[in-house]
């Protein structure tokens, strides 16, 4: 791989943030929106019963791994999509760069854009509801890895849809984490679900991930096995990705759908 | 850069959208590809370009099949230009070509960035965002980025089209200049046949998917018995009545 031209790739997205206040404050304003709705609708049953007692803290933490998650996805297929847009795919796919350095740019550059809607919302949630997602400690970097590394890999798979079935796949890239949440248990533990849901879910790295933000935070239990679990599922779907990215490739590459795309 | 094409098939499908092509271009040379819109130029660069997979036959530059294994080491010395393509809307034209010199790989990029800025007229403009430009800018922006590589073969895909004669002549009269400068094989796909009359050496004439003429300007003109190469055009287009 060569990082000059992973460099350059990234360069053209930091660009494009650095060069629009809009966009910047695009990615602010989401998860700030998040931490807030969530903010009030925990505080609330918090006040209005003690069956509720404390859940602030963990619906909150809740929301914000949630919707890093969403920001990790999104952001991938919105630096793709961008390509679409602005009609430089075809400039790309002729430049002499291999598809696993734009896979590669995609994954390096997505977490910036990330990280510039996660950090305000999680200070922002210390003085307003006196939660810091920052008292999972030392897990916290484990369970946000793992998450991203999941939600680059639904960024991969819905831009591997993009590449081979053209932009009218962009819906599905709007809609891909919806169909997921439900069975990622985010907000709650993985009993809720009917058994066979049970066995679906525990495929995904995301129902490990929340049952361990929730053993740390309820039980103050640090659950390695757990975490390693996620990590492992996480890693199988991505490198799942990414075989389907190159398949996507080739069969973009047969139906002639890299040529001329644009809106 | 010499380009050889041979027997290049592709079919989507049911559909023959290229049937059976052959030609060469010869080192340091420049060839029209003409042909009525539908007639299977885009599809025949998109192949020799490396984004579209043939059904059969073989591309080969300087002797090297374009196959996957040697994408990398032939589109460093390719590159592509067409009004239908563009570059980043939201960033400024000196941020577009840096881009585009690091992905090529270029040495000194800021030199050779400043070299065509000079050379193109595009300093007035140089920090502005591209999609703030006038469609003859983005042209001298689009070719500008097509040569930041010093390629040594370059498609260009209707290069002038939608221009204003003024700068159409800006555009044809660099391309003659830099031909006469640098090592460079070039594919030209046009519909304005004074441009090719003027830039190509040679020229194939393509119609339904397949080669229906090839030759150099004189020659054709000559076969068909017509005053130019637009009176060929037509009669080879509007042949057997059948408007596609």
């Amino acid at each position: 791989m060569n990082w000059n031209k992973i460099f350059a790739l990234s360069l053209r997205h930091i660009y494009l943030i650095k060069g629009s206040f809009p966009r910047i404050l695009d990615l602010i304003y989401w998860p700030t929106i998040q931490i807030f709705l969530w903010g009030f609708i925990s505080k609330f049953f918090t006040l209005s019963s003690s069956f509720y007692e404390n859940t602030v803290g963990i619906i909150l933490s809740a929301a914000i791994l949630y919707d890093f998650l969403f920001r990790s996805s999104i952001s991938y297929n919105m630096m793709f999509l961008e390509e679409i847009w602005s009609r430089n795919f075809t400039n790309l796919f002729i430049a002499p760069i291999k598809i696993s350095e734009i896979i590669a740019a995609l994954t390096f550059t997505a977490i910036f854009r990330t990280l510039i809607g996660l950090i305000p919302a999680s200070l922002i949630a210390i003085p307003l509801f006196g939660v810091s997602i920052f008292k999972i400690g030392l897990p916290l970097i484990f369970l946000l890895t793992t998450l991203y590394i999941f939600g680059v890999t639904l960024g991969l798979l819905v831009t591997a849809g993009l590449v081979r079935f053209g932009p009218s796949f962009e819906n599905i890239a709007w809609a891909s984490l919806f169909f997921l949440a439900p069975l990622g248990c985010i907000y709650y533990p993985i009993e809720i679900l009917p058994y066979w849901l049970q066995i679906i879910a525990g495929l995904l790295p995301l129902v490990h991930i929340f049952e361990e933000m929730r053993n740390i935070l309820i039980y103050d239990i640090v659950d390695v096995y757990q975490i390693l679990k996620a990590t492992l599922i996480s890693f199988v779907y991505f490198i799942l990705g990414i075989i389907v990215f190159y398949w996507s490739y080739d069969g973009a590459k047969e139906r002639g759908t890299l040529i001329n795309m644009g809106e | 850069m010499k380009l050889e094409v041979k027997n290049l098939v592709k079919k989507f499908n049911s559909i023959i959208a290229v049937k059976n092509i052959s030609f060469e271009i010869k080192k340091n040379k420049t060839l029209g590809l003409l042909g009525p819109n539908g007639c299977g130029k885009t599809t025949s660069i998109g192949m020799m370009l490396g984004l579209i997979a043939p059904s059969s036959g073989e591309i080969l530059i300087d002797g090297i099949y374009l196959e996957p294994k040697n994408r990398i080491k032939l589109l460093s010395e390719m590159n592509f230009a067409s009004p239908y393509i563009e570059l980043p809307k939201k960033l400024t034209v000196k941020q577009n070509l840096e881009i585009y010199a690091r992905l090529y790989g270029v040495k000194n990029i800021s030199e050779r960035v400043s070299e065509m800025a000079e050379d193109l007229n595009l300093k007035n403009f140089f920090n502005k965002k591209t999609g703030e430009l006038s469609s003859g800018q983005k042209n001298r922006v689009s070719l500008a980025k097509s040569l930041i590589n010093k390629p040594r073969l370059l498609f260009l895909d209707e290069p002038t089209a939608s221009l204003d004669p003024d700068i159409g002549d800006f555009v044809r009269e660099y391309l003659e200049k830099y031909k006469k400068n640098n090592e460079i094989t070039i594919l030209l796909a046009s519909h304005n046949m004074k441009e090719v009359e003027r830039l190509c050496d040679s020229v194939v004439m393509m119609k339904k998917g397949e080669i229906v003429d090839k030759g150099t300007c004189d020659e054709i003109v000559d076969k068909h018995g017509r005053k130019s190469l637009e009176d060929t055009f037509l009669k080879i287009a509007r042949s057997h009545n059948e408007l596609e």
